[in-house]
């Protein structure tokens, strides 16, 4: 590989010319490429190619507004998340007297009772999307029909406590299960009734 | 019997392709690289299926699994601006340097008052130091003041872009100010609650959680 010999060597006799050395002008390159490649991989190695991700969450507003209309919830889970990864949840208003029961974060649990209270909606959505797929709707047309049938007046509410023992993950599980099985119409909630208070005690006491 | 000559090759071939593209690459990743800064803390976000970019614009609270706030936002005059701002409301006495360095630093947590000394540390010295983390207790809320007068710069820096677009009749990326929460899995929620309720007293109500990729499943 060397090629740019230096010609040294033979040739010291008397009549030899002088003469204009005849050089190779092909050059050594792998110590070239050895750097190339070390660049390379550094830089590959060190880029980021993406960026985070995020999830987009929405909170209720503080102040109640008088002109707000409380639509009557038929179709309503309260989910309590409490410390050591333990998931409460009851249906319907409180003052039905519910019964509160512990529920896993695993899929056989959380998802397949959201998946059951919120079948209508779920085999909706696949036929929309089905559709869309053979029709090449918009993206913007297909997420305003997901919305629209995901506020239904039968489909699943879903509101979202904690006890204050409840670490970020479980809360963020829950948002992201709700995802999961097409919930829109949700609500992270701060305080907990005295009610479910109670409730979470005896549970808790008594399982 | 005649010798059978094998032929000769040289065991040489040329590389100049290779090392073309070889460059070509280098070039590639050396423009396209950003660089990964040192964060102050190490935070292992939940999962979720989300797919959605965080947005170029934003204003970013991070929450460590020991409730430590963190406070970040993008754009460097931006950051510069907010902390003039900071410095007249908190009466720091700041130089030109303390405001190039903590431009270029993407994420802090430490009291306001020490930020001063902190800015002026090598990076090694602040790891060594630590982090507190921003005070975000109701009777030193200075969490609030960061995340309030940062949205006003950032909201300043876009009405100066826009009318800038508009005067050279250049399209304009309409892209608002978002307000992302990064928190550790382990994060006490209540902590978090905090944070969030500093943003609603403030009217902010929508959030980008910032979560690690997971696989939808099927459902």
């Amino acid at each position: 590989m060397a090629e740019l010999n230096a010609g040294g060597g033979a040739g010291h006799g008397k009549h030899e010319k002088k003469r204009a050395k005849k050089l190779s002008t092909r050059v050594d390159m792998t110590p070239l490429v050895d750097l190339a490649f070390l660049l390379l991989t550094f830089f590959v190695l060190t880029a980021t190619f993406n960026k985070p991700k995020v999830m987009d969450l929405n909170f209720p507003y503080d102040k109640e507004d008088a002109n707000d209309v409380k639509s009557e919830v038929r179709n309503g889970i309260t989910l309590i998340a409490s410390g050591n990864d333990k998931l409460y949840y009851y249906s319907g208003g409180l003052d039905k007297d519910p019964k509160l029961t512990e529920i896993s974060y695993k899929a056989d649990g959380l998802r397949k009772l959201l998946l059951e209270r919120n079948a209508e909606v779920v085999s909706q959505i696949k036929a929309l999307g089905e559709k869309a797929q053979k029709t090449k709707m918009a993206d913007t047309t297909f997420k305003r029909e997901v919305v629209k049938i995901q506020s239904f007046p039968d489909a699943l509410v879903v509101l979202i406590k904690n006890d204050d023992k409840a670490v970020y993950k479980n809360i963020i599980d829950i948002v992201d299960e709700l995802n999961i099985t097409k919930v829109g119409r949700f609500v992270v909630v701060d305080d907990l009734d005295p009610k479910e208070k109670l409730m979470l005690e005896q549970i808790k006491t008594n399982p | 019997m005649p010798k059978i000559k094998m032929p000769r090759s040289s065991p040489s071939l040329d590389m100049t392709p290779m090392v073309d593209l070889a460059f070509l690459l280098v070039t590639f990743f050396m423009l396209t690289a950003s660089f990964r800064q040192v964060e102050p803390v190490v935070i292992e976000a939940p999962s979720s299926i989300a797919e959605d970019l965080l947005p170029e614009n934003v204003v970013q609270v991070t929450i460590d699994k020991d409730g430590r706030a963190f406070f970040g936002m993008s754009g460097f005059e931006v950051r510069k601006n907010t902390l003039r701002q900071i410095a007249e409301e908190f009466s720091l006495k700041l130089d030109e340097d303390h405001y190039q360095k903590f431009a270029g630093m993407n994420m802090f947590g430490v009291d306001t008052r020490q930020l001063p000394q902190y800015l002026m540390l090598s990076e090694s010295e602040r790891e060594n130091l630590g982090s507190k983390g921003i005070p975000y207790d109701s009777t030193n809320n200075q969490l609030k003041t960061w995340i309030d007068l940062g949205r006003r710069e950032a909201a300043k820096e876009y009405q100066r872009l826009k009318e800038e677009a508009k005067e050279r009749n250049r399209p304009f990326k309409d892209d608002g100010l978002r307000y992302a929460i990064k928190a550790d899995g382990k994060a006490p929620y209540d902590k978090v609650k905090e944070v969030i309720q500093i943003f609603k007293d403030l009217n902010i109500y929508r959030f980008n959680m910032i979560t690690n990729v997971e696989e939808e499943p099927k459902i």
